[in-house]
């Protein structure tokens, strides 16, 4: 018997293989796309991970001094006194045209660095002497180490899978002939069992700084704001594929009622007839779910490198760009599309199930009756008050998606309502028969699309709200540039000395030489940097203040007050009158608060003699650069040649802002492609379910025809039909995406990152998204119009003489 | 050629339909009409019976400029169907031949008032009085904000009688109208559609497999073999 029941359920997919074809698609993108975001996030967080794991960077405490080096001196009498520590030297290294860094650490310190661990214990150990004594070893990744293997100079090295790509990990004293940098340590990590009764910092080494592994800011927690908006997107994705297989298992199963009526009628119980669908539906999904996660892979691997650069660009959170297929994934990708797959036929299942045996009710009785297009819509409604509810009351990141989601799902929910409310307006204005009958047809046909429509909406919703968002963010920051980036060109000299030497050369060349000096101070939301600058009017004319009070760069200078950046204003909840702590003992007013874009950190202004008072001895190697713009590319060449500088050490500002705003893009690189694939996908939807609502679509048309319009008519008609319906969904999208848009800038954002951004209209962006929309509705409608201009007459004719 | 239209205008005098040894075959099957002659008058009624499966609906449909045909001519009111294209089938429908069918006459999504119209509004000879008329003689009157999936069968063919006489046509072209119906509503079907016929001046070409409604019209006509016996 049950082979008898497979047969009679697989020859309806047999009879509509391009509903099969849709119902797998539409499992394959949910799961492609939600896949391809997981893959990426977790790929980054593992590079993450491997970099503070290996290392053991993210565990320990560690001792700095804010104005600089530390000497080896200081190493020497912690060590002999007893402190269990490491030092640490870090820089930066080309090598063959690429930037890599370098970690030195003292293995004779530390032996116990995981990543050398994991080598000692591979196949072919090498010998610790090695390690230690000239010319030592390099460890590096397995790419980084085939590239160094290249190069003649460098001492051999030794391949490591524990470390982050671009680093290279070796002993202290090989670093510092590669770096160049003889006896100094920039930190030193205080390790693990510390004996007992070793005197305190404060005596040995009072200029030193104990910063706690926990007041560091880590990479993943940086970054994590940027990979809940890659999930965001992923899940939203997800619904608008899920929307294609409700769609087309609702019109499957509807298809298949009389099928399954005589089945039962045959003798076949419910319960068994459930069974064999529900494993009919579980074999489509991991189908469905395998294709998907084929998908999945090359779209990771092709947005993976962007992802990366961001990462890299705007957190410095080392991600390496390959993508390495992990089972874990492949079963979570399969568990979301069965359990999607699940979920999107629960309500065919359902209503299948309470199927009674006998009445004859068609397809009609299927469609959703205005009474629960009422109902949907009151529950849109409440959605949408509930989600502005929870983003009023609640702060945090979660809150700002929950609300997000409430006004995206409820304004889905009530789509139907609007567009028959809108139909049923037209209708009642419509003059000739045809046209009434158009709009009386729309609205005839809006149950079966609806779901398409509403995935229509929450795609361009997306867009439009994230498009505004980006060009805000954008205008705002290239704003922001101009204002912050005010002397032409910036020089970093190797050292305080040469520092002064090319302030004094500069002066007489041009209009005014700003020093920039910097220390790095720790506050409760972790690492605050503490810039000092000189008195001089770019600053006042130009410095973004987004928060002021009376005579703040008057009080700044005068060594009374501070000024702080947005993301330290927000996370310590300090703004103008507010007061700051800089250091024990030394605490100032906060006088303003700037915009500070992209910066991850704390940071704070003060007059050049408040940062002496504060951190004495800091050096000062940058310096900005006022003068004409036109002169700012010979000063550059001059500066190098006269100094001897690298080309990196002097940077004109137009450079500059290139570079910063090709990493800004390259943050919107992901989003904007997710953007448009879920487009793609909305349109996609339309398509699967016109054509699958093209057996429906026949007893609709054929009257008509057989009254006098010719099938090219027709055909036209229904091309029109699904401009409209997209046009309408299209002006419904545009509130809403810019309801999203704020909540993203002015919540999300600020939750996340910590700024809060003002918003900017686009509206040529708008007309070519309306335009795109029009564009995939025609094309989506382009098949079905096709089929009936070219269905034989015969074929339209059988409808009058079947019975259905 | 010319002598061939001064033919077909001298017969619209007289006829308003002339089928002349008219073929007509399916893809992929066997011939369904192989020489099928048959006239009809202004104003007559003509009953065309024949077993089932015998091509009565092809032939009809043939009448109506609903599909092409292999040879022979059908002319409808002076017009060689055979030169006619898409659009030009499409306007005879529409101005000159009223159809019911057996079941699916009516637009889904129109109401009954707007399904009744609408033949009348397409053809640009919508007479409200008229259709009022039609409306109250067919007992719709108090049906007219329905939609056809709430009518019955017999509701929903006296909406489609309705419409199709509403834009008093020519012809009109029933294939087996009250087929799906019971005897009781059949007859009232068939009365209607016969009373509204005659008051109007409309030619009928009636489809039926029932003996005893071929005997209430004009003429008869039996298919069979693919011919007119
Ligand atoms: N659209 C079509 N495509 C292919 N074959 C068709 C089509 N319509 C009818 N036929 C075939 O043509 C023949 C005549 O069919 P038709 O419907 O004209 O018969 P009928 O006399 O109306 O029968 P009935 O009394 O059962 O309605 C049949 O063999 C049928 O299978
Ligand atoms: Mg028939």
């Amino acid at each position: 018997m049950t082979g008898a029941v497979i047969q009679a359920l697989m020859s309806h997919w047999r009879r509509h293989w391009l509903q099969l074809a849709t119902l797998l698609i539409g499992i394959a993108l949910a799961t492609g796309l939600w896949s391809a975001v997981q893959a990426i996030n977790a790929e980054a967080r593992a590079s993450y991970q491997q970099a503070s794991d290996q290392l053991a960077l993210g565990l320990f405490d560690e001792l700095r001094d804010p104005s600089g080096p530390i000497p080896i001196e200081r190493y020497v009498v912690l060590r002999r006194t007893g402190w269990q520590v490491a030092a640490v030297l870090e820089g930066s290294l080309r090598v063959a045209g690429r930037t890599v860094q370098v970690m030195g650490v003292d293995m004779v310190a530390y032996p116990a660095l995981p990543a050398v661990t994991q080598i000692e214990q591979s196949e072919t150990p090498p010998d610790p002497a090695d390690m230690l004594t000239a010319p030592g070893r390099l460890l590096a990744a397995p790419d980084l180490a085939q590239m160094l293997r290249t190069q003649s100079g460098l001492p051999p090295v030794l391949t490591s899978d524990s470390i982050p790509p671009d680093l290279i990990l070796t002993d202290i004293g090989v670093a510092e002939t590669l770096l160049e940098k003889s006896g100094q340590i920039s930190r030193l990590i205080v390790l693990p069992d510390q004996p007992v009764g070793v005197p305190p910092l404060s005596e040995i080494a009072p200029e030193l700084e104990r910063v706690t592994a926990s007041a560091r800011l880590d990479a993943a927690s940086l970054t994590d704001s940027f990979h809940l908006n890659l999930t965001a997107f992923g899940l939203l994705s997800f619904a608008v594929g899920l929307f294609i297989v409700h769609g087309t298992v609702g019109l499957a199963f509807a298809q298949r009622r009389a099928m399954i009526r005589t089945l039962r009628a045959l003798g076949v119980s419910m319960r068994r007839l459930i069974w064999m669908i529900m494993a009919e539906l579980t074999i489509l999904a991991l189908i469905g779910g395998t294709l998907g996660l084929i998908l999945g892979f090359f779209l990771a691997g092709a947005l993976l490198p962007d992802v990366a650069a961001t990462l890299r660009g705007l957190y410095g959170a080392p991600v390496d760009g390959q993508m390495s297929l992990q089972p874990q994934w492949a079963l979570a990708g399969l568990a979301m599309a069965l359990a999607g797959t699940l979920l999107a036929s629960g309500h065919a299942l359902y209503r299948l199930a309470r199927m009674p045996l006998l009445t004859g009710a068609g397809l009609h009785a299927w469609r959703g009756a205005a009474a629960g297009q009422h109902r949907t819509g009151l529950i849109g409604l409440i959605l949408i008050a509930g989600g502005f509810a929870i983003g009023f009351a609640i702060d945090g990141l979660v809150a700002g998606f929950a609300m997000v989601g409430g006004i995206l799902t409820g304004a889905a929910l009530t789509l139907p309502f609007l567009l028959s409310l809108a139909l049923s307006m037209f209708q009642r204005r419509a003059r000739g028969p045809v046209a009434q009958w158009v709009w009386a047809d729309m609205r005839a046909q809006l149950p079966g699309l609806s779901l398409a429509l509403m995935a229509l909406l929450l795609a361009l919703a997306a867009n439009i709200g994230v498009g505004t968002m980006v060009s805000s963010f954008r205008l705002t920051f290239v704003g922001w540039l101009d204002q912050r980036l005010t002397s032409e060109v910036y020089v970093t000299a190797i050292d305080n000395q040469q520092g002064r030497q090319i302030a004094e050369w500069l002066d007489p060349q041009v209009d005014a030489v700003l020093p920039i000096r910097s220390v790095e101070l720790t506050h409760e939301i972790g690492p605050l940097f503490l810039y000092g600058v000189e008195d001089h009017q770019t600053y006042r004319d130009h410095w973004p203040l987004i928060a002021t009070s009376a005579g703040e760069w008057d009080r700044v200078m005068a060594g009374k007050a501070v000024l702080i950046n947005e993301q330290l204003a927000r996370r310590a909840g300090l703004w103008p009158g507010d007061t700051l702590t800089l250091k024990a003992d030394h605490t100032l007013t906060v006088a303003g608060v700037y915009s500070d874009y992209g910066n991850p950190t704390g940071q704070a202004i003060v007059s050049m003699p408040q940062l002496d008072q504060i951190a004495p001895g800091a050096d000062t190697r940058r310096f900005g650069i006022r003068l004409a713009p036109e002169r700012a590319t010979e000063i550059t060449q001059a500066l190098r040649q006269q100094f001897d500088l690298p080309r990196q050490a002097v940077v004109q500002q137009a450079a500059m802002k290139a570079q910063s705003l090709a990493i800004f893009d390259n943050t919107f690189v992901v989003t904007s492609a997710l953007n448009v694939l879920t487009l793609g996908v909305a349109g996609f939807a339309i398509l699967t379910s016109l054509l699958t609502l093209w057996t429906q679509r026949l007893p609709q048309v054929t009257p008509v025809w057989a009254l006098g319009l010719t099938r090219a008519q027709l055909a036209r008609l229904e091309l029109l039909r699904s401009v409209l319906l997209a046009a309408f969904t299209a002006v419904m999208a545009l509130p809403l995406g810019l309801v999203l848009a704020w909540a993203l800038l002015a919540v999300i954002n600020v939750q996340a990152f910590g700024w809060r951004l003002p918003m900017f209209l686009f509206p040529v962006d708008w007309a070519y998204l309306f335009l795109l929309t029009l564009l995939a509705a025609f094309v989506a409608a382009a098949l079905p119009a096709l089929r009936l201009m070219r269905l034989p007459p015969a074929d339209l004719l059988k409808v009058f003489a079947n019975e259905r | 050629m010319a002598l061939h239209i001064v033919a077909g205008i001298v017969q619209g005098v007289f006829m308003l339909l002339n089928i002349e040894k008219v073929q007509k075959s399916y893809p992929g099957g066997r011939p369904v009409l192989r020489d099928v002659s048959l006239t009809l008058d202004h104003g007559q009624t003509l009953a065309l019976t024949g077993e089932s499966g015998s091509g009565k609906s092809t032939l009809l449909n043939l009448a109506a400029a609903l599909d092409s045909f292999d040879g022979g001519e059908i002319t409808l009111d002076g017009t060689a169907l055979s030169t006619l294209d898409d659009r030009g089938r499409a306007a005879l429908r529409r101005q000159s031949v009223s159809l019911v069918f057996q079941q699916f006459n009516l637009i889904p999504s129109l109401t009954v008032a707007q399904n009744l119209s609408f033949h009348a509004r397409l053809a640009n000879r919508e007479d409200t009085e008229w259709t009022a008329q039609l409306a109250e003689r067919l007992g719709l009157s108090d049906l007219l904000a329905r939609y056809p999936e709430n009518l019955s069968g017999g509701q929903q063919q006296r909406v489609a009688i309705g419409r199709a006489m509403a834009p008093r046509p020519k012809l009109l072209l029933a294939d087996e109208p009250t087929g799906n119906l019971d005897e009781t509503a059949s007859a009232t079907v068939l009365d209607l559609m016969l009373s509204l016929v005659a008051e109007a001046g409309t030619a009928l070409l009636l489809v039926t497999h029932s003996l005893d409604i071929a005997a209430r019209l004009d003429r008869r006509a039996h298919l069979t073999g693919g011919h007119i016996a």
